[in-house]
């Protein structure tokens, strides 16, 4: 089992490494770094002490290499909009993000995994056909938009909760609805499949010959096996929460990592962008890597087989 | 081979009489079980055996009301286990005080009968845990140690804690073994166990249930394709074909005096060990389809004694005590 | 040699047989024809200028409620602008989107994951690699930092969307290289000599054709959707040009006077996205029974 863990780490360091890398070409191409990194009102010295601390004259990949070490002490760059270190200024409003992804994922979950169940269990019935067409509606729908008209509703015409700012389990409500409901067509999909494989196997039917009951059957049998697949692909998910949540935060003004990198690309603060996007893809490949090292625990065959 | 050893109780324990099973499916209806009967005596095995197709285990699905959904449903005739009709109860009343307790089964594939995700123990206990509301965590657990002990699983305190795949295919299937029979039941239906298995084990697996049965007096019913299989454990042995039982009676005669040409067929088939044969001898043809069955002998387009009479359904004629068959050649033998 | 070039011997697939044809989704291939045409002939489709201001006439409501009037079917937006005339206006870019996400990042994915599948070993642990870590950074993050470089506009957008979407076909598409490698008529043909690149013309392109199709109409929802939050943003398309999301942008700081603004933009984007959708699955169950939904 350690194999297995130690093969995963490699492969989560290796993705944080290539997200780096990518980031950095992607800078060096498309324009000056100094130009960027900089405020437009810097000085003369400014721009030659910093061309000096990112050893402009160097060779690419030296250049790297100072600016991996550079992110591995920290120092992502100054942020000339909020006059803080880059990095200082996005680990404050991280908690922010997480909280709201995951509550976004949560929301996504417990509509899809009853969804899905029952749509198994009463498999061609009318609850199927309506679990299948709120799920497609779901998926339809862009994000920001559920935002909106959740705002529209019950902020504007029914003042039932607040449509801007964080603090209270009130504030939460809309935006992690928002966030969530893309998702929730494909994993209702995804347990309701698995769901019915899992039904229609022979140990489901060894447990009906002993006289176990329909929901001890679906909930407590049926359930843990057809949740793997649903785990399965849980860090994808968070990953398009994150994705989501730059959207999001922005429309509901919920003070995280998101909408402080899109004010940042408005203020053409670039040590914030840069420093934002390396950060969401640390947490999403560390996300990941949980998930992957979780099967241990799920499912008892993962411990032995690699 | 046990029932002259065995006290026979003047009720059978299980009367299935003219049993007919349906299978409704989008091209058609399939009349996989046509007119099924048979008894059980406790104490007692019978073998069912047939080719793939001719509704042997779709009777031991009725039996046990396991049927397909939504295809499958029984449409005539009756099951009476212990004097009482089964066919008309409920779901939730068999499911509670039927299965696991009175009537239970083993499966074929042992691997894909246990749940991988949960230990044998979490498994094991379920009969108890459905049908001894008031057992102790602890009861249970002493319980099934004994149960995994009577199936002969070596060392079964420590295998409780296992999990399916660190079993082997024989001590899956002594496992399944073990919790179908844990709450006791009064009959034991056994859908080809040993299909699966490696000869050798087959052979242990075999020993396991007439051990079992002289234990606990369990009735049994075998569902094999394998007539040797029969031979072995049964004491009765049913014939089926397309859906109809051809022959029934007890296993001695049956092997001895096969009176169907099915069955002589059957028994033909089975390769002798220490005689070169130049071909093995398979049953010509194929049964045929049961959406719209012939109104005649089902047998008669592979029967090498076919006669102009066989377009009509040959009548059961009582050859000897408790030994049957349906053909037109033993009319004149009644 | 020239035979076995020419000779391409496809896999089975499924034929388009009446039965297939008598299931077609057609309501979704109605509205996408809808937006089709809209794109197309939107100029002479619009009422009005979708992006002429007319301040007098600005948040009326639409036609049915009181106060408006059905020369503004839908309503107008805060400067006037009739709002049906700039949904029609709009599918032009939803349009343009999805036809270049389908076509390069779908062309750019299936080379790569031709090569990787077919080539193996060193090619296709490079490639995959890289698939891996484009995979660790969300789609709009990438688009944030571009956004930031580069001048927000419809070619930013495009770029985003080349880099972003065509991991997806490379992944799946290797899969499939995978498998057909081991088919007879690769063999053969590598035997006679003939070149790769024919290779992957005539004998694996078309076999892979079916589902790079179904997974390009499934993508087409996705990448609709994602044009719209960048230009939502402001990081896309912008003023005057015309996109849904955009109009998302500018109805939002006058959301509790005018709910038409918010609401009819959003129902364009999924009606066509539902559309898309079922369209794909339609695809999907007709040219790919493998993958299909029970």
């Amino acid at each position: 089992m350690w194999t297995y863990i130690l093969k995963r780490l490699l492969h989560g360091l290796f993705s944080i490494i290539g997200a780096s890398l990518l980031i950095f070409v992607i800078t060096r191409l498309t324009g000056d770094p100094v130009a960027m990194l900089l405020p437009p009102e810097a000085t003369e010295e400014m721009v030659r002490q910093m061309r000096a601390t990112l050893g402009l004259d160097r060779p690419i990949w030296e250049q790297y290499l100072i600016f991996a070490s550079h992110a591995l002490q920290g120092d992502l760059g100054m942020s000339y909009r909020w006059e803080m270190p880059a990095l200082t200024l996005l680990l404050d409003r991280l908690p922010a993000t997480i909280q709201l992804a995951s509550a976004g994922l949560l929301f996504s979950i417990s509509v899809a995994v009853p969804l899905g169940v029952l749509s198994a269990v009463y498999r061609g019935s009318w609850i199927d056909r309506v679990g299948k067409t709120l799920a497609m509606a779901g998926q339809a729908m862009p994000n920001f938009w559920v935002g909106l008209i959740l705002i529209l509703v019950f902020s504007v015409s029914l003042g039932w909760l607040p449509a801007y700012g964080s603090g209270t389990f009130r504030h939460l409500i809309l935006p992690a609805i928002a966030l969530g409901s893309y998702p929730v067509a494909a994993q209702t999909r995804i347990v309701r499949s698995s769901m019915l494989d899992v039904l229609d196997s022979d140990y489901i039917k060894m447990g009906r010959i002993l006289g176990a009951s329909e929901s001890v059957l679906v909930w407590k049998y049926a359930f843990r096996n057809a949740a793997v697949p649903l785990i399965t692909v849980l860090g994808v998910y968070f990953a398009a929460m994150l994705g989501g949540t730059f959207v999001v935060e922005v429309i509901f003004a919920w003070p995280g990592v998101g909408r402080t990198v899109v004010e940042a690309v408005f203020a053409r603060d670039f040590p914030v962008v840069q420093a934002g996007v390396l950060f969401t893809s640390v947490v999403f490949v560390t996300v990941n890597l949980l998930v992957d090292l979780s099967y241990g625990v799920i499912d008892p065959r993962a411990r032995v087989n690699v | 081979m046990l029932a002259n050893n065995r006290q026979q109780t003047s009720q059978p324990l299980l009367e299935v009489n003219d049993l007919q099973t349906h299978l409704v499916l989008g091209r058609g209806t399939l009349k996989a079980v046509d007119g099924v009967s048979f008894s059980l005596n406790r104490g007692q095995t019978l073998g069912i055996v047939g080719e793939s197709g001719s509704g042997k285990t779709l009777t031991s699905m009725s039996i046990i009301r396991l049927l397909p959904k939504p295809s499958g449903r029984i449409v005539g005739g009756s099951i009476k286990f212990d004097g009482v009709d089964i066919v008309s109860l409920p779901e939730k009343e068999i499911a509670k005080n039927w299965r696991g307790n009175r009537i239970s089964m083993v499966l074929q594939d042992p691997l894909t009968s246990l749940n991988p995700v949960y230990s044998i123990a979490d498994q094991l206990g379920q009969p108890f845990r459905y049908h001894y509301k008031d057992m102790s965590r602890r009861e249970i657990r002493d319980a099934s140690i004994e149960m995994l002990r009577k199936v002969r699983i070596p060392a079964p305190e420590k295998r409780l804690a296992s999990y399916p795949h660190q079993f082997s295919g024989g001590m899956r299937q002594r496992a399944v073994i073990a919790m179908a029979i844990a709450a006791k039941p009064e009959l034991l239906i056994a859908d080809e166990p040993t299909s699966a298995l490696d000869v050798t084990i087959q052979i242990q697996i075999m020993d396991l249930f007439r051990k079992l049965q002289e234990e606990t007096g369990v009735s049994i019913i075998m569902i094999t394709h394998d007539m040797g299989v029969a031979a072995q454990l049964c004491d009765r042995v049913a014939v089926m074909y397309a859906g109809r039982i051809v022959e029934i009676g007890d296993a001695r005669d049956i092997f001895k005096r096969p009176a169907h040409p099915y069955t002589q067929g059957l028994l033909q088939s089975i390769p002798k060990i220490g005689q070169r044969q130049k071909r093995l001898y398979a049953i010509p043809g194929q049964p045929p389809s049961l959406f719209n069955p012939p109104k005649g002998c089902r047998f008669a387009d592979r029967c090498p004694h076919r006669m102009p009479k066989c377009d009509v359904y040959p009548p059961t004629v009582e050859l000897e005590s408790g030994h049957s068959a349906a053909c037109w050649l033993l009319e004149s033998k009644a | 040699m020239s035979s076995v070039e020419t000779a391409t011997i496809s896999a089975p697939r499924a034929r388009l047989n009446l039965s297939a044809i008598m299931r077609l989704p057609f309501i979704p291939i109605f509205i996408l024809s809808v937006l089709v045409i809209c794109a197309i002939f939107g100029n002479q489709l619009a009422p009005h200028n979708p992006t002429a201001l007319n301040l007098g006439m600005a948040l009326k409501p639409p036609g049915w409620v009181e106060g408006g009037s059905w020369a503004y079917p839908l309503g107008t937006d805060n400067l006037g602008r009739d709002i049906l005339s700039r949904i029609i206006a709009g599918a032009r870019i939803s349009v343009i989107v999805a036809i270049y996400a389908i076509i390069v990042s779908g062309g750019i994915g299936a080379v790569f994951g031709m090569m990787a599948g077919y080539f193996g070993r060193t090619v296709d642990t490079v490639i995959m690699r890289i698939v891996d870590i484009q995979m660790s950074v969300p789609a709009l993050a990438l688009a944030l930092v571009l956004a930031t470089l580069l001048r927000p506009s419809l070619s930013t957008v495009l770029i985003v969307i080349a880099i972003t979407y065509w991991s997806w076909y490379a992944r799946i598409v290797r899969a499939e290289v995978i498998s057909l490698k081991q088919r007879d008529y690769v063999a053969l043909a590598r035997i006679a000599g003939v070149s790769t690149p024919v290779i992957f013309i005539r004998h694996l392109l078309p076999n892979i054709m079916n589902t790079l199709l179904v997974l390009a109409t499934l993508q087409v929802g996705q990448v609709i959707i994602f044009e719209a939050s960048l230009s939502f943003l402001g990081l896309g398309i912008q003023n005057p040009d015309v996109s849904w999301g955009l109009m998302l942008a500018d109805a939002r700081s006058y959301i509790t006077v005018a709910w038409w603004a918010i609401t009819m933009p959003g129902i364009a984007i999924m009606l066509t996205c539902l559309a898309a959708n079922l369209f794909g699955d339609w695809m999907r169950d007709t040219f790919d029974p493998k993958r299909r939904q029970l």
